[in-house]
């Protein structure tokens, strides 16, 4: 059986900034992808870029760039807003603001069903009802025509998810879904998308910089930085044998308690995410990386350090995991 | 119930309600026919001038017609007039200013050209010589007025389009697979309602006083119809003896737009303050 969606050599540029330069992600059904990276890495772009939802500014090019098998390059906008909200979903960092102000929660949520699935409206609502209590929102029925005004953050993004789920999609593309809301509602959602995903055998791909919900959520992590995939790896791999300089760097940040002394600083890694041109070469790293080398200037290579674990840098496995 | 505490925007609305019912029942109102003569009653003073007579509480004009009578049924065109031109020049502004702000680029400099084009057109020139070459008639002066008006309309379509545009959920609508014109009218459309609720009190405010400067200069509704403009217009010999010909017309009016305005203005106040996030 072919991967649901499998991405490679994704370039997205918007006029002489290369936003994503050669990603590759491929997700299994079922499968909870996270993409990890600091702020301007591309993760975002890379989601949009899937979705075919790039401002119009954009360009996108990409060596493959298939949904179930099937090719979303040739694909025309009529075929892609088919394929969005029925077959892949997505849902926002922003519970605030995501949903229309103009309509109450129901028909908002019926309209996604009525457009995809046809049916009656009754029926729509009916579904909406459902999956409103599914994502544990209390007395769906009534929330159905509240408008949004009306919903706390928590709610709001319950509400996006479950408006994310009306088709049954096989795709969900989450972008940083708990980053706008507090520890405990953020928890809860995460929680629930989990749990929704054993239901459902829904595939998630879930773009978060908080490296605490990747390890609790994710299957395999790919880590984006400057606009590449610059390791990919299972979970547990990732954690136990960084090989990217730049994941152990960003794995040096998490403080974790009895390891970080107290009053120590946290740790960080210097400098921000470059914009790089389309004439760039080489790593993209090199400019923060502890073990820059002029080879480092030079195309490099994807190389397996593992089982189903890639990486993109010159240095061999286990030499970059002592940056930390 | 903040909409109770705004005193401009209960005594224009109360003022414009005032004016919507005396046009809607004005048939009911009159104590006169408005188009009758009596030569033999012309330009009875108003009741609180010396010579005034019972039965025209305002009057009468030069041909001996009863002037309140004129004066409710004046209501009546200018309501007309006010509402009809702002539904013509609503429906072609907003319709240009969101294309232009949705679509952008090549769409957008043609909707900026129109709207710049239309700005540098001298409004009264350009009716007089429409109305003058097709002929006055209250249907010539709405889509005149209705072409020339909808230069507002497009510039605040086109500002509101674009910020709703890059909001998260016109996003989200795209990521749920909603075509282009369902965006627009379901996702767009009902977010900049507001402002141009407001926008369209100040047209019907400019096309009821410029409705009256057309029917001053003649090109309006053609007599004997009692537009408050053509009732001024058809007082002005008289002024210096009967000066209340060109005065109740002329406060008629002043009322109504200064009503509407503060509508407008308080509608604005309520809109603004109360946006929720």
């Amino acid at each position: 059986m072919t991967r649901l969606l499998e991405v490679e050599d994704l370039e997205v540029g918007f006029g002489d900034v290369s936003a994503v330069r050669g990603a590759s992600l491929a997700i299994e059904r079922g499968e909870t992808h996270c993409l990890v990276g600091e702020s301007g890495c591309g993760k975002s772009v890379t989601a949009l870029a899937i979705m075919g939802l790039l401002a119009r500014n954009a360009t996108r090019r990409a060596a493959r760039l298939s949904f179930d098998g099937q090719d979303l390059r040739g694909l025309d906008e009529r075929g892609m807003s088919r394929l969005r909200g029925d077959r892949m979903a997505m849902i926002f960092q922003e519970p605030m603001t995501s949903l229309n102000p103009a309509y109450t929660v129901g028909s908002q949520m019926a309209e996604v069903m009525l457009r995809h699935r046809g049916g009656t409206r009754a029926a729509a609502m009916a579904r909406a009802e459902d999956l409103l209590g599914r994502v544990r929102i209390t007395s769906p029925g009534m929330r159905l025509g509240q408008y949004p005004h009306q919903l706390s953050g928590g709610l709001r993004q319950r509400v996006m998810i479950a408006m994310a789920l009306m088709c049954e999609p096989e795709l969900l593309i989450a972008d940083e879904p708990t980053t706008a809301l507090d520890v405990t509602v953020q928890a809860q959602i995460l929680r629930l998308l989990l749990d929704l995903q054993r239901d459902l055998g829904l595939a998630i791909l879930l773009i978060t910089h908080d490296l605490g919900v990747v390890a609790r959520v994710a299957h395999r992590v790919s880590v984006m930085y400057a606009g590449e995939v610059v390791e990919s790896a299972p979970v547990e791999a990732l954690f136990a044998h960084p090989t990217h300089p730049y994941t152990s760097g960003l794995l040096g940040c998490v403080p974790v308690p009895g390891k970080v002394a107290r009053g120590a600083p946290l740790g960080s890694i210097a400098g921000v995410v470059p914009r790089l041109g389309p004439e760039f070469r080489g790593c993209g790293f090199r400019d923060r990386c502890a073990h820059a080398a002029p080879a480092c200037a030079q195309t490099i290579a994807r190389r397996a350090a593992g089982p189903r674990h890639d990486y993109l840098c010159r240095l061999e496995p286990g030499l970059a995991g002592d940056a930390r | 119930m903040r909409a109770l505490r705004n005193a401009g925007l209960v005594t224009g609305a109360l003022i414009v309600g005032a004016a919507v019912a005396i046009a809607l029942f004005a048939p009911l109102l009159v104590p006169h026919d408005p188009f009758a003569q009596d030569l033999s009653r012309r330009l009875i003073p108003p009741f609180w001038m010396e010579g005034a007579r019972a039965g025209h509480p305002l009057g009468t004009d030069q041909l001996g017609r009863d002037y309140l009578s004129r004066l409710i049924y004046g209501a009546r065109i200018s309501m007309l007039i006010g509402i009809a031109t702002t539904i013509a020049s609503g429906l072609i502004g907003i319709a240009l200013g969101v294309a232009g702000g949705f679509f952008g680029g090549r769409v957008d400099d043609a909707v900026l050209f129109a709207i710049t084009a239309r700005l540098s057109i001298p409004l009264i020139l350009v009716a007089l010589a429409i109305v003058s070459v097709v002929g006055s008639s209250l249907t010539v002066v709405v889509m005149t007025l209705g072409l020339l008006l909808w230069d507002r309309f497009a510039v605040v379509a086109r500002v509101a389009t674009m910020q709703v545009r890059n909001l998260d959920y016109v996003a989200a609508a795209w990521a749920a697979g909603c075509s282009k014109g369902r965006i627009v009218l379901r996702e767009i459309l009902p977010n900049i309602l507001s402002p141009l609720a407001v926008v369209a009190t100040l047209e019907v405010a400019l096309a009821i006083l410029l409705e009256a400067a057309l029917s001053f200069l003649g090109l309006g509704v053609p007599p004997p119809l009692p537009s408050w403009g053509l009732m001024i217009a058809e007082g002005k010999d008289y002024m210096f003896f009967s000066p209340w010909v060109i005065m109740i017309p002329g406060v008629a009016l002043f009322i109504v737009v200064f009503g509407i305005n503060l509508l407008g203005d308080g509608l604005r106040d309520l809109l603004r303050t109360g946006r929720v996030a």
